[in-house]
């Protein structure tokens, strides 16, 4: 079978438009946010995250709470928070401080687990979750409604603080003397990091969320010169890898969230090349 | 409404703790006031007391029919990200942000303000120019432009020549006093003794336990030979 009748057969299952649909989203939000957190010297806050997402979830099913999505959510809201806050000029800071996050989320969640947890293949799910496995292609209808909305929302909010994150990523002082309400945007912009990296966790794992935070900015940043251009850039490159990526994994069976990262470096070395041939 | 600065008492600080005496001194339209004093006298304190950043220890500020994000500030050379991608358009339009309150995207108004801005410190052709690619000179001009689209009543200015080849500093000079000339006061930090004489209308000397303020005249009486050395 070609390749297009290939893709056409797949097509025709939900399952694989609503992992498209969802996942493009996520990658197009997580993309956006890319770029003023790796700006601000927070590409590992993905990491920090993600993990202290894992420990959430850890206590949750240790705790067996019903909704564990709204716990999950609401914890890494409030560690994005102190991380940003953190990590707001000393840049030695921020990193310190998610490096001891990641890693004792992620210690104290696999002992809890260990200790309470009931599942048989403890070590698998304890896999699945980091790798994020194939619960993108496994999402209920209400899980996408919800994913897809978040990340809409997301979408919309850094439209409209668009130029204010420009201001104060690019001079946080004088932003601050303008009244243009830094304070405000930073934790805006920490909820949102801590919903979508929640969310991308669904469909990378928390393992590899920084790829799509980061990827994106950065293949952009060596290749465009304005904020502007950035922006729209890594947006682009984020939404062409997932989609890629994902049809890639669902045709080749592989991983989805590998395959997507597989992808933007691929993609990313090109971009590499392109900005290399720029500045010669 | 002549008057843009009124301190009376003003004692900058850092929580509680002052920084310098306390200060008087009043600054007018078509003012340019050097402000000059010893390294850690407490001057950029009192930029940032003015700007509204830190509230004062004592004392009271006033800015009459000004707001605070209408004060075009120009701040010491930070470095800015080397990696930062900002296109000299988008810098200098950022100073319109102040203005936006909760509106979120910028009017026909901020665009032709930036334009002029942009004109007015001669940078007109460089709109689409990467910021990090300039030189320190050109940057200046736009950090400048920045801080007119912010508010070109009063231009609060840190140290604008210092790092600046000669030539460059004449060229900010020379775009200073043309906007002095239009009405624009100025507040500049510098240790630009020279530059300062030339072209200052007033004087406010902070030493470690005096102050002063008056014109230029007034501050050579006071200071002797040392004036500008």
């Amino acid at each position: 079978m070609g390749l297009m009748q290939t893709l056409a057969l797949y097509w025709q299952y939900p399952f694989v438009r609503s992992a498209l649909a969802v996942g493009v989203l996520i990658a197009l939000c997580a993309s956006l946010l890319g770029v003023p957190l790796v700006l601000r010297r927070f590409s590992f806050i993905g990491d920090g995250l993600s993990h202290a997402a894992f420990g959430a979830m850890a206590v949750a099913s240790v705790l067996n709470l019903a909704g564990e999505m709204p716990f999950v959510l609401g914890v890494t809201v409030v560690c994005a928070v102190l991380l940003l806050r953190a990590g707001q000029n000393a840049s030695l800071r921020g990193d310190a401080a998610t490096a001891m996050l990641s890693v004792g989320a992620m210690a104290v969640g696999y002992l809890l687990m260990n200790l309470f947890g009931t599942s048989a293949n403890l070590s698998g799910d304890v896999c699945a979750t980091p790798f994020g496995a194939t619960s993108i292609l496994t999402l209920t209808a209400g899980e996408v409604w919800l994913s897809a909305a978040l990340a809409l929302g997301i979408t919309a909010v850094f439209a409209l603080f668009y130029h204010r994150i420009f201001a104060v990523t690019f001079d946080e002082d004088f932003a601050r003397a303008a009244g243009v309400g830094a304070k405000a945007c930073n934790l805006l912009l920490a909820v949102s990091a801590a919903v979508v990296i929640v969310l991308a966790m669904n469909l990378v794992g928390s393992l590899l969320v920084t790829g799509l935070v980061v990827f994106p900015a950065l293949a952009a940043m060596r290749v465009c010169g304005s904020f502007g251009g950035v922006t729209l850039c890594a947006a682009l490159f984020a939404v062409g890898c997932a989609a890629a990526g994902i049809l890639i994994a669902v045709v080749a069976g592989t991983p989805v969230g590998s395959t997507i990262v597989a992808v933007e470096i691929a993609v990313w070395g090109l971009f590499w090349l392109a900005g290399k041939r720029r500045r010669a | 409404m002549e008057e843009r600065i009124r301190a009376r008492g003003l004692t900058p600080g850092y929580e509680g703790r002052a920084v310098s005496g306390p200060v008087d001194f009043v600054l007018r339209r078509g003012d340019w006031l050097a402000v000059l004093g010893e390294n850690g006298a407490g001057k950029t304190t009192l930029l940032r007391t003015v700007l509204g950043l830190l509230p004062p220890v004592a004392g009271c500020l006033e800015t009459p029919g000004l707001v605070p994000g209408q004060l075009g500030w120009l701040p010491q050379q930070t470095a800015v990200q080397r990696d930062m991608p900002a296109s000299v358009w988008e810098v200098a339009l950022s100073g319109r942000q102040g203005r936006r309150g909760w509106r979120p995207f910028y009017g026909r108004e901020d665009r032709a303000a930036a334009a002029r801005a942009l004109e007015q410190v001669g940078m007109a052709g460089f709109a689409r120019r990467r910021f990090r690619e300039l030189s320190g000179g050109q940057r200046q001009r736009v950090l400048l432009a920045r801080a007119l689209c912010a508010g070109d009543q009063l231009l609060l200015l840190d140290e604008p020549v210092t790092g600046l080849d000669s030539q460059a500093a004449a060229g900010m000079y020379r775009l200073l006093a043309e906007l002095n000339r239009q009405g624009t006061a100025i507040f500049m930090i510098s240790h630009d003794l020279a530059g300062a004489r030339q072209y200052a209308s007033h004087v406010l000397y902070l030493g470690a336990q005096t102050s002063f303020f008056g014109t230029r005249a007034e501050y050579e009486n006071w200071k002797g030979e040392n004036a500008w050395a």
